[in-house]
């Protein structure tokens, strides 16, 4: 079983002169848990931007399940300054918000948490409801809804239940530990129902007994929610352990990718991480 | 105290309040200053809350109020003259273009909704600048709104710079406090919608907003066209109140006294924005009159008292709550009965927000 | 050439008040620059300068109160950044610009209390308020001194920020606020520098802009406070020479519009200027580009 869900094409992110992202290709099929390892200022967040519509390529196409949503190519300025190859191949432009690819069902988390400061969990998680609503400005107003919104916040409970933070439902979400915090990330961006889970950093900041558990957490949202999850994460057990498959950048090209196995071995990934002497 | 308990005091203090004013417009003079301050106060609640809308619970920093309360003033003017006036009115336009009068409740709704369709279009460019560059820009536009509405080519519809007068006008106090608090509640209940939590979630983050699904350029627009539509509700009140209208007197001076209200009373408080609309119209233009006049006690003639000084007490007033109570009156919290009861009994609320009376 | 006859005066008069516009607006973009805030309080400074020009003038020999009027405003853009910005250095942005707004307020009702509300005859200033005659135009003087007098201030502004090592610190503080502290800079005197430097600029401005109206009113900073930023966002906000540029362009267009008739639209071609700017390039002419990080 090789279904795609995700699949990055020939995608290049020139800010200016600066070359974020290189000629990424990558893959990520339905089930699996893909890493995107590197280190810092690889272009691993700017390719997550890339996908989730944050920014516009500079090049190339993004699918999701089979279908195209994202897709750019040099225009204006950038017809000069792009130094990239493949600008032909893409003719089309292709640039929804964020909030449609969202819709189609990806989601995300943030290198920095972004929780919404002045709202409970609770609200927190509820907001994710909103997308899916039936009722417009004048009946939601005049609160003529009601049964919708029994049924958001009975979903919201629900979702609170499952991912066990039931405890904190009415405190200020950025008023819980770091750890904490994370989880109700994961817990609002599962709440927008996605197929495709984006996480960026998910133990940034976690000490080791906190990754531990997040380790099995994303195994087993995996399973509950039948979700494929796409991952960048510096702590190397936690990569090793769960990925199915790890992709390497530096410098905002792809230098490895396989199993974990495969990759940890790799020389490349190696001499990227540890550096290699040159010219000395 | 269950929600229901709550609801029925609630409504029971609303009818109360008003049963009181209807008493005492039985008994007071008409004249009376009580009832000059407590419209305007009702007027400037509304246009306080509909700015607090956009600043408090939107994240938007709007400085366009002045410009939208322009337009549902001159409409509900313009709309509502009647026919045997407008030559009069129209003296330099030969009695104007429009040979019309309409009811002023229609007029009013068509005061809120040209202002919304002036803001819809306003909106469409500026909406996607960001913080400080979309004050400034809503600012300009409330200038440009202003300079349309005094050219002489609109004369014929506008009166051009002249005084636009003769109008209907409601006299009851209690009329203004019934209008303004129809909107406010409408207001209030999208707030507690789902469309308000979309909104509140802009204001935090826009980013993370974006990733739960909540398109940007809809919802600020939705927020930016009602917040005009009820400043342009509030202006036509006012036009009302005032019993004639020009366009010189909305400049940018307006929009930043109800920015000022809104902050006294807590951005992001509704009911922070109404009691902090009645004080400052209650000072303002009625307590601190002494302050304007020249005052002897004996044959000693006290200082500084005299025509501006009242202006000037008013600034510094302001200036200190702005930098040492930054929160304003109510800070992010609602003025609510459960609150005070529970202040009362003690009984500590779990809950984070909907909370306490004070601070 | 028929139409350059009949349009020179409004050229001049653009050329003029584009020069003064152009002294506040450098005000505005340099705090701008530093703090990112928008000082609404600049256009009532450079009104209070007018204003104590009035009464300093009736007391003193000009030689005397045109520095004093200098002094004075630096002390008033001192102690308005001291009073009502340096608390606010770590809160919200928005709470600093109510402050702002908070300030304003306050000078502008000061003023009318002082006034009483009336117009102040601004005085004659010996020279550069007589009349004279330019290729058939009959003008006063300062319509004439104005740019060069401009040019000269913003050549001696654009030494001391790259030349000079407060200069260094300036450009350091307005690049990056928190790396600059800790590289040493101080802070707190850089923005003083700053507001000083633009309370300065604002004081010459309204020798030059007032000896060309008949009054001051305590409103009458308001309109050209917003021109000046406007100009400033055209330019590019913090970028000197594009404020300058940005000052004269308006000062001219709003005066040729003045010409064509459209008097009433002269303020709000200003403000559709900035909305067309914003919208097309929201860096303005010379701004550089920033992105968001996500």
């Amino acid at each position: 079983m090789s279904e795609n869900v995700l699949k990055i094409d020939h995608v290049t992110m020139q800010f200016g002169g600066v070359v974020a992202v290189d000629d990424l290709n990558l893959e990520v099929n339905r089930g699996e848990i893909v890493s995107l390892i590197g280190p810092n200022g690889a272009g691993k967040t700017t390719a997550f931007n890339v996908v989730t519509a944050v920014y516009p390529p500079t090049n190339g196409a993004v699918y999701f399940e089979g279908k195209r949503v994202v897709e750019n190519h040099p225009r204006g300025k950038m017809k000069k300054l792009y130094n990239g190859g493949h600008a032909d191949e893409y003719m089309k432009t292709i640039q929804p918000t964020p909030d449609k690819i969202t819709k189609l069902g990806i989601a995300r988390t943030f290198q920095n948490i972004r929780l919404f400061k002045s709202q409970t969990v609770f609200d927190n998680i509820l907001i994710a409801e909103h997308m899916r609503r039936t009722s417009n400005l004048f009946t939601a107003t005049l609160h003529l809804n009601g049964s919708e919104e029994a049924a958001m916040r009975k979903e919201a409970d629900r979702l609170l239940h499952i991912l066990e933070l039931d405890d904190v439902r009415d405190e200020l979400a950025t008023s819980l530990p770091y750890g904490k915090q994370r989880r109700v990330e994961i817990a609002r961006a599962l709440a927008t129902k996605p197929s495709l889970l984006l996480l960026d950093e998910p133990a940034a900041g976690m000490n080791p007994q906190e990754t531990v558990e997040l380790t099995s957490f994303i195994g087993r949202i995996r399973d509950d929610f039948h979700l494929t999850i796409f991952m960048i994460e510096h702590h190397m057990d936690l990569v090793m352990e769960i990925s199915d498959r790890i992709y390497v950048l530096d410098f905002g090209k792809l230098i490895s990718h396989g199993t974990p196995d495969v990759v940890q071995n790799d020389p490349k990934v190696i001499s990227a991480y540890l550096g290699v002497q040159e010219d000395e | 105290m269950s929600k229901k308990k709550e609801i029925i005091i609630n409504v029971a203090l609303i009818g109360g309040l008003l049963l009181i004013l209807f008493i005492l417009e039985r008994f007071l003079p008409a004249t009376s200053m009580l009832f000059t301050v407590l419209k305007k106060g009702a007027i400037y609640a509304l246009v306080a809350v509909s700015m607090n809308l956009l600043n408090g619970f939107t994240g938007l920093f709007s400085l366009g109020q002045a410009g939208f309360m322009l337009v549902g003033a001159y409409t509900y003017g313009v709309l509502t003259i009647p026919v045997a006036e407008r030559a009069n009115v129209y003296m330099y336009f030969d009695g104007g273009l429009i040979q019309f009068a309409l009811h002023p409740i229609i007029a009013i709704i068509l005061a809120g909704a040209l202002a919304g369709v002036f803001a819809y279009l306003i909106g469409l460019p500026v909406l996607r600048l960001k913080s400080d560059y979309l004050a400034i820009a809503t600012l300009g536009f409330a200038e440009i709104i202003r300079a349309i509405f005094q050219w002489d080519k609109l004369g014929p519809i506008t009166n051009g710079s002249n005084l636009l007068r003769s109008y209907p006008s409601y006299k009851s106090v209690l009329f203004y406090f019934v209008a303004s608090g129809i909107c406010i509640a409408l207001i209030v209940m999208m707030i507690n919608s789902t469309y308000g939590r979309a909104f509140k979630a802009i204001r935090d983050d826009e980013v993370a907003a974006e990733a739960m699904g909540i398109n940007l350029a809809h919802h600020k627009r939705i927020a930016f066209v009602v917040s005009s539509f009820f400043a342009g509700v509030s202006g036509a009140l006012l036009a009302m109140y005032q019993t004639s209208v020009q366009a010189a007197m909305f400049k940018s001076a307006m929009t930043y006294e109800i920015l000022l209200i809104v902050v006294i009373g807590g951005i992001g408080s509704i009911t922070g924005s109404c009691i902090s609309a009645f004080l400052f119209i209650i000072l303002s233009e009625w307590l601190l009159r002494f302050l304007d006049t020249d005052t002897y006690i004996g044959s000693f003639h006290v200082p500084l008292l005299r025509s501006g000084f009242r202006k000037v007490v008013f600034a510094v007033i302001i200036m200190i709550i702005v930098l040492f109570f930054r929160q304003g009156i109510m800070g992010t919290k609602e003025f609510s009965i459960s609150g005070i009861y529970h202040k009362i009994t003690g009984k500590k609320k779990k809950e984070v927000k909907g909370g306490g009376a004070d601070e | 050439m028929d139409w350059l006859s009949r349009n020179l005066p409004y050229l001049m008069a653009g050329i003029s008040v584009g020069g003064q516009y152009a002294l506040i607006a450098i005000g505005y973009t340099m705090v701008y620059g530093i703090l990112r805030l928008i000082n609404f309080a600049h256009g009532d400074i450079f009104m209070c300068a007018g204003l104590i020009m009035v009464y300093a003038a009736t007391v003193f020999p000009v030689y005397i109160s045109i520095p004093l009027v200098i002094v004075v405003t630096v002390l008033i853009g001192f102690a308005v950044e001291r009073v009502a910005y340096k608390p606010l250095r770590t809160a919200p942005r928005m709470s600093v610009m109510i402050s702002a707004i908070g300030v304003s307020y306050l000078l502008q009702n000061l003023a009318l209390y002082i006034t009483g509300g009336l117009a102040q005859q601004y005085p004659a200033l010996p020279w550069i308020s007589d009349v004279i005659t330019v290729l058939g135009v009959t003008t006063k003087r300062v319509t004439v001194i104005t740019p060069p007098l401009v040019i000269l201030l913003v050549i001696v502004l654009v030494f001391l920020i790259h030349k000079t090592k407060v200069g260094m610190a300036m450009r350091a503080a307005s690049k990056d606020f928190e790396t600059s502290q800790l590289m040493g800079i101080k802070i707190n005197s850089v923005i003083s520098l700053t507001f000083i430097i633009g309370s300065f600029l604002a004081a010459v401005g309204s020798f030059l802009y007032f000896s060309n109206y008949t009054g001051v009113t305590p409103t009458a900073g308001a309109m050209p406070g917003l021109k000046a930023f406007v100009a400033a966002v055209f330019g590019g906000i913090g970028s000197i020479p594009g404020a300058v540029i940005g000052a004269f362009i308006i000062g001219i267009s709003e005066n040729i519009i003045k010409g064509l008739g459209w008097t009433t639209f002269s303020d709000a071609f200003t403000f559709a200027l900035l909305i067309v700017v914003l919208i097309f390039k929201p860096t303005g002419l010379f701004g550089e580009a920033a992105t968001d990080k996500v």
